[in-house]
This record gives structure tokens, sequence and C-alpha cells, in this order.
């Protein structure tokens, strides 16, 4: 019953929303917000009770969902998300736009993520997987006048389904390997071979919509959809379901002895590289956005390396602190008009140009969430990602340098974030900042709170009630001297990059990372992963699609219509050749048949005595016959 | 010759009442009334054709809650056990008809049928809602359609390869009058080929079923009787003939690549209610003739050439996508995504007879799998090719670089095309996702390359719609130009502004049906599904037991 009510709440209400279009734009935000905190009150009852339901769905493939220590957790996590963003919008998303239809879809998108992370099986992971890349579509492309949104949501639906089709080929395979039910925790179990199919298929789909290497472009595009948007797409929902499954199957992925490795070197170096992305940035959003990849390439790489307990924590760390960002830096595109670094100089001071409301809040919040990001003790992400680290130790100590190093990398683009922030600011004369709405500020001390406290993990009798909790075993957390190591390094980054960025904003005014000469370096275009995509992928489908199109047009229908042609010239050939001199030969037949009629007509003359002569010869020759043939 | 004839009254069952005879003649007996409709009271037509076809739909209706409660089974000749959930044959009408010929009117509907039969109850009766401000030869317009839809039902209920044979030509026929008549742009050629192709390819279809009359013993035409014998069980080569004359006559109904040809020109001249009935009904001839006349009656060579049909069925769907993605005009791009979507039919089919042996689970998924599709792009197509018709009453063009930004002027238009398109695309919580889904799973193990590839095919088809709908329907605001006119029609300021350019009323009627119960599969495919699985079983049990 909690778990339906969970899943139809928001699915429902989302639906009858989006039906009644412009009619119900007044009412939207309150439902929804409504809506937001019926669940979470159900989130935390899932929590407590654990329901599980099954119903049948396809000939021995029931649809099953159910909460276990892994799902509350996700459950907890984006019902409370949501919660928080969904206040935000409701004072972010105007009144004059479609309100009906933002909030409509933001309620399908949390029931899609609800049912991701509690399937038990594929059949319904793989549903609400695809139709929430849809929903993000939608959302992505929310303000569908402008032609560039849309092709940035078409590219991440595209994106993301390109690597979804994993996800049909494991269900084929779990069928093969019958897994009963195709369970996902009936995968291990399975023999090897298509078991191993069906757990490459899953981790396919899963680092694609984490937008892990090879994928991560697609990211960058997301940041068209509105703010709110992006903050619980990066968040707890989407990009975070990738990891989160990837957790999920961690015991099929330990079990191919292969996979596990691959999984968390793909994480790992996510980690590092798209950590490099984000530091040459020189737009708030795409800094963060690729700060998403590369602090879930943790949980990847967790997920990788068998530690499960760790990524479930770097989960809802990075959760509440991501949020926290993206509703800090919405709120300034949406009320000082910009998410450029340069421009955003010094906007947590808050007060300086006489008090405005809100901008001291925002700016303090924003800078316990990027501390958090960065990695700084005591701070949560920082003891998540210690316990993931802790797990990699064990697995493989150039996975952990990797992983080491990326810490620091976060470090180092957290800085340059916070330095920009709290320089001097920029003087902008006449330009009056405009106030920052109840509703906006609301959520962001809230977020801030579990972006600190989340920390408390790190202390053991806690992270023991959590492995507990999870239901998994105890594998034993950091060891003091890897927490010091990784707290120091942290440490020492940030420190060194903020005085950089801060001295350099001072002097010439520039942001590290970033060419000064202007145009992006290799980093700042995220790799030039996209532009890989288009000339290797996408511009030789479509060669290949107008060529065939030319070949069907221009041979195969040409063909048939030849074929008619052929059978035209057949015809009139036959009509001359054969047709002409049988008629011919049957026209010379009559006319011999009619010459002899008229050569017939001859003896009957009407005269008897002629008649009479006649009779005369015929009897003769009859008589000569007779004697003859005697 | 006298004994056959009493052979034939003794296995005659007459129900108390006819009622698959009714639902099926009832619309040609309605439509040759309408033809004496006085001119003044045109108006009446549309009206009492949309009364028919709700009437005969709700028969369908209340036939397949019958059947679906254990009702309408007649037992005995089919040779399976009667009784609810079997796949048994139900309502079955059969009396001697051409007994020289070992033809009877034999008909009946089990769980492959039903779908179609509902399907196209459906259709014919939203194709009545769009058509009821047709202006151009209205009575002869609805009795066409009606008598269409009594020839579309009967082939689905035909157990007689005579009868199925007249019902598949008659379509034909019907369809080539309607393009030609109600048809735009070169539409008499396009009928022509429609009709000179899919003529000469029943008579594969009729080489293959004579093959068939001659080898059983005794002679005849019943499907349920030959199913019964296997004819040509012992004689591998004669069988793969008659399936390579049966397959290439289905084949170009279905159609499959290269035989599709006909397809692009005949939809995008068609009007639109001719595109949805040719789309919706007219293809699903062919693909329903794989599950009901060649897997059954042929199980062995069909066994035997199954990868034939999976690499046939491949070819369609990754050729289908790829140059759909290459079209600029809507209703050609639509009807190579037919290519697409027909060759998952005949992918899963193929490799359930290659399963059917070893995994009866996977095999039975991958034919419930098709079944389940053959309805979805019913559903599905025939919603994309009334907003195709909504669309070129108001643009006068199918050209898609002529449009842009739709959803403002037209939200529910644009909203109803997006969720076809997502639909289309195989979109989870849309029926083509439970078609398409239990196809590739089922499919998987036995032809582990193929449906690998295949799955490519959900790919190309959803960036080349979301391509569409991004062209169309988002970023600023297009309409066509003077020049992209196909014909003078008046200048379409219709689409811009304000709701007139939105859908109708009739509009909306026929499309919204159509997608909500795409969305009803979707989410709750039970009911469908206890309708088509006992089929599928009885198909793979025949088809199991045949050696390869």
């Amino acid at each position: 019953m909690v778990l339906w009510l969970l899943i139809l709440l928001p699915a429902l209400a989302g639906g009858i929303l989006l039906l009644s279009g412009r009619r119900a734009n007044a009412a939207a935000a309150p439902l929804a917000v409504a809506v937001a905190v019926a669940l979470l009150g159900l989130a935390v009852a899932a929590t407590v009770l654990r329901p599980a339901v099954e119903v049948p769905a396809l000939e021995g493939i029931p649809a099953g969902l159910a909460v276990d220590g892994l799902a509350a957790l996700a459950v907890m996590t984006v019902s409370a998300i949501f919660l928080a963003v969904v206040v935000f919008s409701s004072a972010d998303i105007g009144r004059q736009e479609a309100r009906a239809r933002f909030f409509g879809l933001m309620l399908l998108f949390v029931a899609a993520m609800l049912i991701t992370v509690t399937s038990t099986g594929t059949l319904t992971l793989l549903g609400s997987w695809e139709v929430m890349g849809a929903v993000s579509y939608a959302l992505i492309g929310y303000w569908w006048p402008d032609a560039g949104r849309v092709k940035s949501a078409t590219l991440a639906f595209i994106t993301t389904r390109t690597a979804d089709l994993g996800m049909y080929l494991a269900a084929g395979a779990a069928l093969a390997g019958g897994a009963a039910g195709l369970r996902l925790d009936a995968l291990a179990g399975m023999p090897s071979g298509w078991r191993d199919v069906a757990l490459a298929g899953l981790a396919l789909a899963a680092l694609g919509k984490s937008a892990q290497l090879p994928f991560s472009f697609w990211l960058s595009h997301a940041m068209a959809g509105p703010s709110p948007v992006s903050a619980l797409l990066h968040s707890a929902t989407m990009v975070a379901a990738g990891g989160y499954l990837l957790l999920r199957i961690e015991p099929g992925m330990a079990a191919t002895g292969w996979l596990g490795a691959a999984v968390a070197w793909i994480g790992a170096l996510t980690a590092l590289l798209l950590g490099a992305v984000a530091f040459a940035q020189r737009d708030l959003k795409q800094l963060l956005a690729a700060s998403t990849c590369s602090q879930i390439g943790f949980i990847v790489l967790a997920a990788g390396a068998g530690s499960v307990v760790g990524g479930g924590a770097q989960f809802v760390a990075h959760a509440a602190v991501k949020s926290l960002l993206f509703l800090v830096a919405g709120a300034w595109l949406s009320y000082l008009g910009t998410k450029d670094l340069l421009e955003l100089r010094g906007v947590a001071r808050g007060g300086t140009h006489g008090s405005v409301g809100g901008y001291r809040t925002a700016g303090i919040t924003f800078t316990l969430g990027v501390l958090a990001l960065g990695g700084l003790p005591p701070l949560s992400i920082w003891t998540a990602k210690d316990a993931v680290l802790a797990g990699v130790l064990r697995q493989s100590p150039a996975l952990y340098v990797v992983g080491l190093a990326a810490a620091a990398v976060s470090a180092a683009y957290a800085a340059k974030a916070l330095a920009v922030v709290w320089a001097k600011p920029q003087p902008a004369p006449g330009k009056r900042r405009r106030a920052l709405p109840t509703a906006v500020l609301l959520p962001m001390p809230v977020l801030a709170a579990a972006a600190v406290l989340l920390g408390l993990f790190g202390v053991p009798s806690i992270g023991k009630w959590w492995q507990e909790f999870l239901g998994l075993p105890n594998i034993g957390g950091p060891a003091p001297w890897e927490l010091a190591v990784s707290g120091l390094v942290a440490l020492a980054v940030t420190v060194w990059i903020y005085c950089q960025q801060t001295r350099r904003l001072a002097g010439e005014g520039t942001l590290l990372g970033v060419p000064a000469a202007g145009g992006t370096g290799l980093s700042g275009d995220w790799l030039g992963l996209e532009h890989a995509a288009t000339v290797l992928i996408s511009r030789p489908t479509m060669a290949l699609a107008v060529s065939l199109a030319r070949f069907d047009d221009r041979m195969l229908a040409r063909s048939v219509d030849a074929a008619a042609v052929l059978v035209l010239k057949a015809a009139t050939l036959t009509d001359l050749r054969l047709e002409r001199r049988l008629s011919g030969a049957v026209g010379g037949l009559t006319s011999v048949v009619r010459k002899l009629a008229r050569s017939a007509r001859r003896p009957q003359t009407g005269l008897i005595y002629q008649y009479y002569a006649q009779a005369l010869i015929v009897m003769t020759v009859l008589a000569v016959l007779f004697v003859v043939m005697r | 010759m006298y004994s056959e004839v009493t052979v034939f009254s003794e296995v005659t069952v007459f129900p108390e009442l006819p009622v698959l005879s009714f639902i099926v003649f009832l619309p040609v007996v309605v439509g040759a009334a309408l033809l004496l409709v006085p001119e003044a009271r045109r108006r009446l037509v549309g009206w009492i054709w949309i009364a028919t076809a709700a009437v005969d739909l709700g028969l369908v209706v209340a036939l397949w809650i019958d059947y679906a409660a254990g009702g309408g089974r007649s037992g005995g000749s089919a040779g399976v056990q009667a009784g609810a959930g079997t796949g048994a044959i139900g309502y079955e009408t059969k009396f001697a008809w051409m007994p020289t010929l070992g033809s009877g009117y034999h008909m009946g509907v089990d769980g492959l049928s039903l779908p179609l039969v509902a399907l196209t109850a459906l259709l014919f009766l939203v194709c009545a809602i769009y058509s009821v401000r047709q202006e151009h030869r209205p009575r002869a317009h609805a009795a066409l359609f009606l008598f269409l839809q009594t020839v579309s039902l009967g082939l689905f209920v035909s157990l007689d390869l005579i009868l199925f044979f007249i019902f598949f030509d008659l379509s034909i026929v019907g369809m080539y009058f309607i393009i030609a008549v109600w048809g735009h742009g070169s539409a008499v050629r396009s009928a022509l080929q429609f009709f000179l192709y899919t003529f000469i390819g029943s008579l594969a279809l009729l080489l293959g079923f004579i093959v068939l009359y001659l080898a059983s013993d005794p002679h005849t035409f019943d499907i349920v009787e030959l199913i019964r014998q296997d004819p040509l069980k012992n004689d591998p080569v004669l069988g793969g003939l008659a399936l390579l004359a049966i397959s290439i006559g289905l084949a170009v109904k279905t159609p499959t690549v290269p035989f599709h040809t006909w397809l692009p020109p005949a939809h995008t001249d068609a009007p639109a209610p001719g595109s949805v009935i040719l789309a919706g009904v007219l293809l699903k001839m062919g693909t329903f003739g794989f599950v009901r006349i060649a897997m059954p009656i042929l199980p062995g060579p069909w066994r035997s050439y199954a990868m034939g049909f999976v690499i046939v069925g491949l070819v369609s769907v990754l050729y289908g996508a790829l140059v759909a993605m290459a079209q600029t005009n809507f209703k050609r791009m639509v009807a190579y995504t037919s290519v697409n979507h027909m060759g998952y039919i005949i992918l899963g089919l193929g490799a359930a007879g290659l399963a059917a042996g070893s995994n009866p689970h996977a095999a039975n998924l991958a034919v419930t799998g098709a079944v389940t599709q053959m309805l979805s792009h019913g559903l599905l197509t025939g919603a994309l090719f009334l907003l195709a018709g909504a669309l070129f009453e108001r643009g006068h063009t199918y050209e898609m670089s002529a449009y842009g930004g739709l959803a403002g002027g037209a939200p529910r238009f644009a909203g109803l095309t997006a969720v076809a398109v997502f639909g289309s695309l195989g979109l989870p919580g849309l029926s083509g996702f439970i078609a398409e889904f239990q196809i590739f799973t089922g499919s998987l193990e036995a032809a582990p390359v193929p449906t690998a590839l295949a799955l490519l095919g959900i790919l190309i088809t959803a960036a080349l719609l979301l391509r569409m709908l991004a062209q169309m329907f988002f970023g600023p605001v297009r309409q066509p130009t003077a020049e992209q006119l196909e014909s003078g029609a008046p200048s379409a300021g219709l689409l811009s502004a304000g709701t007139p350019g939105d859908l109708r009323p009739r509009e909306l009627l026929s499309v919204a049906p159509l997608l909500v119960l795409a969305i009803v599969v979707g989410v709750l495919p039970r009911f469908l599904l206890d309708l088509i699985e006992p089929a599928a079983h009885a198909l793979i049990v025949l088809v199991a037991a045949a050696a390869p």
C-alpha cells in the first residue's frame, strides 16, 4: 500500500497536471509541494515498513517493487531532495510560465525515479529508466521555442538511450540465462556467458545515465533546462540513478570477475578527467555539471570495487551538496541574470552594495556546499569519499592513487568557485539586485545542514549503524591515516588554489584553467567527446541513411518500375510479333475458307439441266469407284 | 463427390447465433444500403457510418469479454481441448461452400485473431469519426470503407485458405479505389502500383495454397484440417517451396525489405483514413498470415528456415529505420518506420521458430510480442497518419521543413503527436514497448547477433522521430510558403495563433482513443496478454512438435 502510494501519487498527480494544461497553472505549484510533502512521509513509512509488491506483467516476468536497505536510502534521498527542489521551483518558475507542464513533468520524473530505485526486476527497471529519460527530455527542452534547448534535450535523450540498449540486451540475456522473473538479484547466480552479458549490459546503461566516460558530454547539454531541473537531475535522480544501479548490481559484477574492475576504472578516470573539465569551465553551471560526472564517478568506482557502503554514503552526500549548489546557482541566474563566473565575483558577500534580502544566506550556504564538494574535513563528501577509497585500496593501490588524485582535483575546482564568489565584487553601477523570495531561500539552509551533518557517518558508531541499515556486510571503514591523507590533500589544494585564484582575480581578472586568449581548451570543451560522437557516429549514420534512401528511390523502387515497363514492352512485343502474325494467320485461313466457299457457290446456278448433268457426273464417278474398289 | 458433402454437413456447426458472421457482414450490408440514401440527405451518411462502426466495435468488445470468460468454444473440430485459456478457436461457423474444392465457409476467432479483429473495428470507427465531414462523394466513400471493413474482419476470422485469399484480394481492390478516388498527388499512379504489386504478391500466395491443397489428403483448403494433417511433413523440399511462395505473398503485403517500395507512395498519396487502414489493418494481413497459416501449417519448414526470417526481419528493421531517417516528407517517414516496425514482427516470429524446440518460454514471449506489435503498430501509426491528415488539411504539404514551432499554435496537436511519437519509438508506458521488449527478450537467446543489431533500430527511430518533433513542433514558428504547397490551396493561416489551428473535435475524438488505448496496453497489458499468450502457446506447441 505504502509502495503503491509512493509510486501512484506523483504519477497520477503529474498526469492530471499535464492533461489539464494551462487551466491548472495556478494550482500546479501548491499541488506539487503537497505531493512532495506526502512523498517524504511515505518515504519514511517505506523505510520503516520495507514493503514489497509484485504483480503479473508479462509471461513469467512479473513487475516487482521492493524497498530494501539500499532502496530505502535512495527513496529517502529522492523524496527529500524533490521536496527542496519543488519548494524552490514554486518561486523560481514564474507565473507566466507553463507551470502545469513543468510541475506535471517533475512529478512524473520523480515517480519514474522512485520506480527505478525500488525495481526488483529488469522489466520495471527498464520501463522506469527509459521513462525517466523521456521526461528529462521534456524538462531539458522545457523552453521549446528555443531550438538550441530542444537540440540539447534530443542529444541528451539519444545519448542515454544509446547506453540503454545495454539494458534491453540484459533483459534478453537474463531470460536466456534463466534468471527467474528477470530478477536483478538472480543475475549473479546465472551461468557465465549470459551472466556476463546481462551485467555488462546493465552496467553500460548505468554508465550512460550517470554520464560517465565516454558518455559525459550529454550532461553539459542538460544545463539547457530550468535550474530546478538541473538541481534534481544532477543530485538525486537520473545521473545518480546510474550510480545507484551499479551499487545494486554490485554482487553480480563481482561474480563476473572482470566487470567490477572495468567499471571501477571507468569511474576513477571519469572522476579524475571530468574533475579537470570542471576546473576548466568559466560558467558556474557547467562547472557544477562536470563536477557531477566527477563525483558520481566515485559512486561508480565504489560499485566496481565492491565498496557499496561507501557508494551509498557518496550517493546521499552528493545529492544534498549538488542540489544545494544548483539551487543557489539557479537563484543567482534567475535573480542576477548570470552564471558566468567572472560576473559572479563577490556574489557571496551579499551586503556590500546595501543589504538586499537573502544573498548572504545564499552565499554562506553555497560556501558550505562548495567546501563539502571539495572534500574538506569533516564535511559529508570527505567521509563518504574516504569510505569509498578505503574499499578501493583493498582492491587495487593504483585505483586508490587515481581516486586520491581525483579528490585533489575536486578540491581544486571547488576552491576556484569559492575564490570567485568571495572575491572583491565587480562594481555594477545602477544594477539593483532583486530580493530572493522566501521559497527560494528556504531549502538552502536545510540542504547545507545536510551537506555538513552527513559527515557524521564518518563517526565509527554511526558508520556501523549505517551499514546495518543498508543490510550490508561490515567491511570496515577507512584507517585513520587514510582519513588524514585525504583530508590534508583536500585542505592543501583548497588553500593553494583559493589563494592563486584570488590573486588572479585581483590582478588580471581571469580564471584559472581557462585559456586567457579566449576559446576553450580540450578540458573546457568536455574533452571533445561530443565532437567525437558527431564525427564518428552521427554523421556516418546520417550519410548511410541518405545513401540508403537514394538506393531505395533510385534502385529498388525503379527496378520495380522497370519490371513493370519490361512487362509492358513484352506485351507490345507479343502484340507486334506474335499477335499480329497469329491474327494474320487466322485472317489467311478465313480468306482461304472464304475462297473455297465462293467456289462452292459456283455450281449452284439454279438451272435444272445443269443439276442433272452434275448428278450424272457424280453418279458416274461413284459407279467407277464402286467397280474399282471391288 | 456426394459423400464429401455429407462429410462436411456432419461437421457443420451451427451455433445458436452466428455472431461472427453478423459482425463481419454488418458493415457491407449497411454500406450497400447507404448508396440508396438520397443526395439531399447526404449529411446522414456520416452518422449512419459512425453508428454502424460503433455497433460493430461494441459487438467485438462483447465477443472479447465473452471469449475471455471462456465462452464461444465450440470445441471438437479445432482438435484442441475446449475451455478458457487454451487458445482454442471460438465462435466457429462452418458449412459446405465449395465442397468439390474442399473449401468451406469456415470462420472462428482465437487469441491471435481477436486482437486484430478488435483493432480493425476500432480503426474503422475512428476513420468514420474522422471522415464525418467528408465532402467528396460521401456515400461512395462510406460504402467503400464499410466494404473494406467487412473484408478485413473476414480475413482475420477466416479458417479456410480460399476464404482468406478472397478477402486478401478484395482488400486490395477496395484500397485501390480509396487511394485512386480520394487520394492526392499522383494518386492514380500510386494506387495502380499498389494494386499490381500486392496483387502479384497474392498470386504467389495462391500458388502456395494450391500446393498445400494438392499435398493434403483428403484434399482440403480448411486451415484447421491442414494444421491437423501437416501435409508436407515428409516432403521438406516441397514444404520449403510452399513456404517460400506463401512467404513472398505475405512479405509483399507486410511489407518487408525488399518488397516494400509500393508502401511509401501509396501512403503519401492516400487520404488520411486510407493510410490508417492501409497501415493499421492491411499490413497486418501479411504478418497475421504468418501466424495463422505459414507457421502452423508448415511448422517443419518454418523451423528449418527460421534464420532466414530473422535476417529478413533484421534487414527490414535497420533498412526501414535508416531510410526513414533520410526522409523529408512526414508521411513517407512514417511509412518507412512501418517497414521498421513490421521487421520486429518477422524477426520475433523467426526467432520463435528457432527457440520453439529449446526454450518454449522465450518462443512464447517472441510470438506474444509479435502479435502485440501488430496491435500496437495499428494504434500508434494509425494515430500518426490521422495527425498527418490534420497537418495536410492545414498546411497542404507533408514537407517537414515547411513547419516549425507548431506547439505554440496547436498545443493539443503537438501533445498528441508527441505521445504517438514516443509510443512509436518504443517508450515504456506505451504499447510499443510491451511488444518490442517481448520480441527482443524472447529472441536474444535464439538469435543473439541479429537481435542485438535489431536493438539499433529503436535507437535510430528515436533519433529520427525526435528530430522530426524538434523541426516541426519546437523552435521558431515556420509556415508553408506558397511554393512549398503541393496544390494551389489557400494559404494556411490557421496554424499560427490561437486555437483554430489546433485539432478540431472530430480529429481529437479520432486520435485520442487510439493513444489512450496505447497507454492502457502499455501500463496494464494483462487484459491483452491473457488473450494472446494461450494462443501463442498453442502455436509454439505446434511448431515445436514438428521436426525441423
